[in-house]
């Protein structure tokens, strides 16, 4: 009798978990069409809302956005813009002062994260009741299109360095695709000082050592569609850089 | 404890294992000598080998690429009836 009122209340909490999904934009104004139509077609039975924190884009991101809350509701996709391009890092501190849900899901807008594998986090965060459910593309059933061999030797020179100096515990430190409680989100990005996609990767080895549950699920990754990709030439030295910076800091 | 306090705990412990190798002198002393120059190149010649393997195993998924241009036109065709703008790019 006990353990069946027990899984009904478990029952009941899965329906009363509320997903703050946060998208950063910049100059993303076809993509952010995509991604939402693309998150309301893969999510039809989950409380969600979307927060877009777009930084000013010149393209006209926002009036897409505006254009999209009028098709899904303003209350399911929250347009909250900052002035300018301000860096990753506080676009989600930013969407989290607005999220209303118990948990949030942070991904890119490129297309490279695609909605689809939003169930699997989910389904994945209720079996192991995890604090942290991180995509990795490193394990079967994930995987990246569109890299060139420079770009995979980087990867797996830059995730052996990484493995070898951190033992974070987790194969994909510098992916983006996660979805966190929002109380150790809120927890563990406000020690995080790290700018661009180091910031990734100070996020998970932080959450690492501080003892929070991360449990990892499949993605897969398709490098950017439309427009440019947005990271620059001296990506390796911020990279050694950031990892030093964790050595003696974590 | 700072993870760099780890790793400096085990050099020191490993050190120590060496020097005490040196002391009682169980293994020749030559080779003792040479040890921390094998570990160096072992190190080495472990991180090449999983960045090679790594490599060799990249996991890729060119369907995948398919399948998003397939969701880029039912998402197009689904917008662009409800009246959101896109058009261009």
């Amino acid at each position: 009798m006990a353990s069946i009122s027990n899984s009904m209340e478990a029952k009941e909490d899965d329906d009363n978990n509320k997903y703050s999904i946060i998208v950063p934009t910049y100059n993303e104004r076809l993509n952010i069409a995509l991604i939402v139509y693309l998150i309301f077609k893969h999510l039809q039975n989950v409380n969600f809302e979307i927060i877009v924190v777009d930084d000013g884009s010149p393209d006209g991101t926002q009036e897409i956005v505006k254009q999209l809350q009028q098709v899904y509701g303003e209350d399911r996709i929250l347009l909250r813009p900052r002035a300018k391009k301000l860096g990753l890092g506080t676009a989600y501190i930013h969407g989290l002062k607005h999220a209303t849900g118990n948990f949030v899901v942070i991904m890119d807008a490129d297309l490279s994260h695609h909605p689809k594998y939003l169930p699997s986090f989910i389904k994945k965060q209720i079996e192991t009741g995890a604090s942290i459910v991180t995509g990795t593309r490193y394990v079967s059933g994930g995987g990246v299109h569109g890299w060139n061999l420079m770009r995979k030797l980087t990867s797996r020179g830059a995730n052996v360095l990484a493995q070898t100096l951190l033992w974070p515990g987790v194969s994909d430190l510098t992916g983006s695709f996660r979805l966190y409680k929002k109380s150790v989100l809120e927890d563990v990005i406000s020690s995080c000082v790290s700018k661009g996609y180091v910031f990734q990767m100070e996020m998970i080895v932080r959450a690492s050592r501080k003892g929070y549950h991360i449990e990892e699920v499949p993605i897969t990754f398709v490098d950017r569609v439309y427009g440019s990709s947005k990271l620059g030439g001296s990506e390796i030295v911020e990279y050694l850089k950031g990892l030093l910076y964790l050595l003696v800091t974590t | 404890m700072k993870h760099i306090v780890k790793i400096m705990a085990l050099l020191v412990a490993l050190s120590a294992i060496w020097i005490s190798l040196l002391q009682t002198s169980v293994l020749p002393e030559s080779y003792t000598w040479l040890l921390p120059l094998y570990s160096i190149v072992t190190l080495g010649c472990y991180g090449l080998l999983m960045v090679g393997v790594g490599l060799m195993r990249f996991p890729t998924c060119p369907q995948e690429s398919l399948l998003l241009q397939e969701d880029i036109v039912e998402a197009k065709g689904f917008l662009k009836e409800k009246g959101v703008d896109v058009g261009s790019d």
